[in-house]
């Protein structure tokens, strides 16, 4: 099997779902019961909680355990936008979002908010130049994605949360989601980052948000006191723990493997423009796990179909918004014409891929274009 | 490149005179232990001045240790090259882009050359290796009045080094160089910062907690025994001796009207904890009062209370307003766990009214009542010693998972 599908979701390590086994049996009490089973699930979620912070070195009070990226997304921009709606009524964010943030923001737009799309250049990049211009002392809330789900273009966060600095109302959301372990973000410019386990194979269901000391947040889920009481709900110890042993994990191998893994990407684009009719969308300078090609004129599911019969798989666009059958939205957005926006195949790697399934993937992609070209233009 | 090396600066130590080896030697000491994790770092001292070769670790994570202990004034990381002006310009270009990563900011160049066989005088290079670094970099500009950075270039016999950035440390005197104290450490707010200034001025810590079970439960003492790891980050290994309270809390508080109950029972802390401290030879005792701020800490109050003992009561707090307290507890890391809502013995059995003004008299016509060298005594048999390192025991049974 080889899997290029590591930005839908990841194979969760064999390490990970051991600690995860183990925690769930072993300390299943509820963190909040007054007894000593409570009081051991409790200190194994702090437990948790430090060495997020230790790994993303920021402080423990500002990890908030979610339920992954949709949910990190949603609660950072509404709760934003809602906690400081007498500061300010406007928002800023990018046409490059991933849907979780862009439904959240039209959900604030019918509420009355104004929101600013900046419109990012063909690399599928927003400048700082543009987010200066855009940004006024009404501005409340600065949301960007940092890697791109389908592309891989990387924003300039360094710069851009520098310059959000100068207007202390506006806050600084990054969607850290396919950078976590490929990408390192620059956390001190930046208030509050999402990042979700199963993309850097923990487990579905869990992720964390990143929200730094000072900053208030209106809660989505009201309840009980978990989570700086944003987040109400028995808290997901297991998940949690086991979410942190995969972010150790991960962080570690980036140190070591990621020059490598873009070696493989950069030759997987080298390869594929030899192949007549496939061209690259993803910019040169892009995160080293992602790239995303296109076929004009074939339905890019049946790419995925075919390669599938072959134990191979590939994504069309993102796996959130793959069963709409529109052209996508992202690579519209950089400026491609319809017939390559709706063609798009998205290739994501990961630390455990090698260059001998990259070699075995062109073989076999080479095959499938070819042959489905004679198809469809009836040689 | 990496920073290989930090320099450490320690003020108030070159003032001292006879003592200065020795405490040179305990902070040598001292800085070794805490970086003991660090399997490659070396810790050297020539000159007045401490260099840790990081020989590939981790330079932030060094950095966030060095922090934390007292008597060290101030410390750079620092890049060690070798005698080649090529070496040389490059390092301090990277120290720069280190220091400001989106190369917008302004700096200045100082170069000392100590070693006088260098070629160049210490202005042309100024001017050649600023030349470099605007040559280099994006919005880099000179500024050699306010500088967003100060690029040091010491150029001695064995090598240059270049510094960029000094890093604040805790300042004080260091751990061991002043005999050792008791610090009664209960689950609020002020006792564990009492205990880090104490700390702070070079003493040695041991502390004592008064537990009531079942009317104080087991996250309470959790709780303390958190706050004391918590003061192992700046005092190394301490000993925590929990002493069992409730028998002498139930006698007082049957016996002694409800607003004297919290003045006879500060004495019975305190005498318990005079008969540890001799016990374990410390020379003092600290707690965390602060002078007027609740009904047991008025000037009366603390004049009966006093009464009990001859040791030395420290207290480091006693002109603090409670703010200035929060704030050092939220910068010690302290405080997070002081809020936490366990009950802790002060509270457990506290009357609506307790007297503001109690007088020596009153008190010990009250204590005739109660079997006073019994129940210390008792006290302290029952205690329970135990040794706080930097990690939990429940550490290593979570190790694993992580």
């Amino acid at each position: 099997m080889i899997y290029f599908d590591n930005s839908a979701t990841t194979k969760p390590y064999k390490e990970v779902i051991d600690t995860y086994i183990k925690s769930a049996t072993d300390f299943f009490g509820n963190p909040s019961s007054l007894h000593p089973l409570g009081k051991a699930s409790e200190r194994l979620l702090l437990q948790a909680r430090e060495r997020a912070a230790q790994l993303l070195q920021v402080k423990a009070k500002e990890i908030v355990f979610t339920s992954g990226g949709t949910e990190g997304n949603n609660l950072a921009i509404k709760g934003i936008a809602r906690q400081n709606r007498n500061r300010g009524t406007h928002l800023i964010t990018s046409n490059m979002e991933h849907a979780s943030s862009l439904e959240a923001f039209q959900q604030l737009e019918a509420e009355g908010f104004k929101v600013t799309f900046l419109k990012a250049d063909h690399n599928g990049i927003v400048s700082p130049e543009q987010v200066r211009d855009a940004i006024s002392h009404d501005t409340i809330l600065v949301s960007l994605i940092h890697v791109n789900n389908e592309i891989g273009s990387i924003q300039p966060i360094e710069q851009i949360g520098k310059l959000i600095g100068n207007y202390p109302k506006a806050l600084f959301h990054v969607d850290h989601v396919q950078g976590i372990g490929k990408v390192p973000l620059p956390l001190h410019r930046v208030d509050l980052a999402t990042m979700s386990a199963h993309k850097f194979h923990g487990l579905k269901g869990t992720g964390l948000l990143y929200v730094r000391d000072s900053v208030l947040l209106n809660p989505l889920l009201s309840g009980g006191s978990q989570e700086r009481k944003v987040r109400a709900g028995t808290e997901n110890v297991p998940g949690a723990v086991a979410m942190v042993k995969a972010l150790r994990m991960v962080l570690e191998k980036s140190e070591q493997l990621t020059e490598s893994l873009f070696e493989i990407n950069r030759w997987l684009e080298a390869e594929c423009v030899k192949i007549p009719g496939v061209f690259i969308n993803s910019p040169g300078d892009r995160a080293p796990h992602i790239l995303n090609l296109s076929v004009p004129g074939i339905k890019p599911e049946v790419i995925v179909q075919a390669l599938a019969e072959k134990d191979i798989y590939v994504s069309t666009k993102s796996a959130c918004s793959s069963k709409q059958s529109e052209p996508s939205r992202i690579l519209q957005g950089i400026g491609l014409s319809e017939d390559r926006a709706s063609s798009g195949i998205r290739l994501s790697l990961t630390y455990e891929n090698t260059m001998d399934e990259a070699k075995e993937f062109i073989n076999s992609f080479t095959e499938v274009v070819i042959s489905l070209k004679k198809v469809v233009e009836k040689e | 490149m990496k920073y290989n090396h930090i320099l450490i600066r320690y003020a108030e130590l070159s003032l001292k005179g006879k003592n200065r080896k020795e405490f040179e030697r305990k902070l040598l000491d001292t800085v070794r232990k805490k970086l003991n994790e660090f399997k490659e770092v070396r810790v050297n001292r020539t000159f007045g001045r401490m260099f840790v070769e990081l020989n590939g670790e981790n330079e932030r994570e060094v950095s966030e240790k060095l922090k934390e202990i007292f008597g060290i004034h101030s410390f750079s990381p620092a890049l060690k090259v070798d005698l080649e002006q090529e070496l040389i310009d490059d390092a301090a270009l990277w120290a720069v882009k280190d220091a400001i990563p989106d190369e917008d900011g302004t700096f200045k160049v100082t170069v000392k050359r100590p070693n006088k066989d260098y070629p160049g005088r210490s202005q042309q290079l100024n001017y050649h290796i600023g030349s470099h670094i605007l040559r280099n970099t994006q919005k880099m500009t000179v500024d050699v009045h306010h500088p967003d950075v100060e690029v040091r270039v010491e150029i001695r016999q064995e090598a240059a080094y270049i510094l960029c950035k000094t890093i604040k440390g805790a300042g004080g005197l260091p751990v061991g160089t002043a005999g050792k104290v008791l610090l009664m450490l209960s689950g609020g707010i002020d006792s564990p910062v009492a205990g880090y200034l104490a700390l702070k001025r070079g003493v040695k810590l041991e502390a004592i907690h008064f537990h009531s079970p079942p009317f104080t439960n087991d996250r309470a003492r959790q709780k303390v025994e958190d706050l004391a790891r918590v003061l192992t980050k700046y005092g190394g290994e301490l000993k925590l001796h929990i002493v069992p309270f409730t028998e002498a809390q139930k006698e007082i508080h049957q016996q002694v009207p409800d607003n004297y109950e919290m003045t006879i029972m500060r004495r019975f802390m305190l005498r318990i904890s005079e008969a540890v401290a001799k016990k374990n030879n410390a020379l003092a005792i600290v707690n965390g009062e602060s002078l007027g701020q609740v009904a047991s800490q008025t000037l009366d109050s603390m004049h009966t209370i006093n009464e009990v003992t001859n040791l030395p009561v420290i207290r480091p707090l006693v002109t603090m307003d409670k703010l200035e307290v929060i704030e050092i507890a939220h910068r010690i890391g302290t405080y997070d766990l002081s809020i936490l809502p366990y009950e802790d013995c002060c509270t457990i059995f506290l009357p609506a009214q307790s007297k503001t003004k109690p007088n020596k008299e009153k008190a010990n016509h009250y204590e005739t009542k109660i079997d006073i060298d019994r129940y210390v005594q008792e006290a302290v048999e029952g205690i329970e010693t135990v040794i706080i390192s930097g990690k939990s025991s429940l550490d290593e049974e979570f190790h694993e998972l992580f």
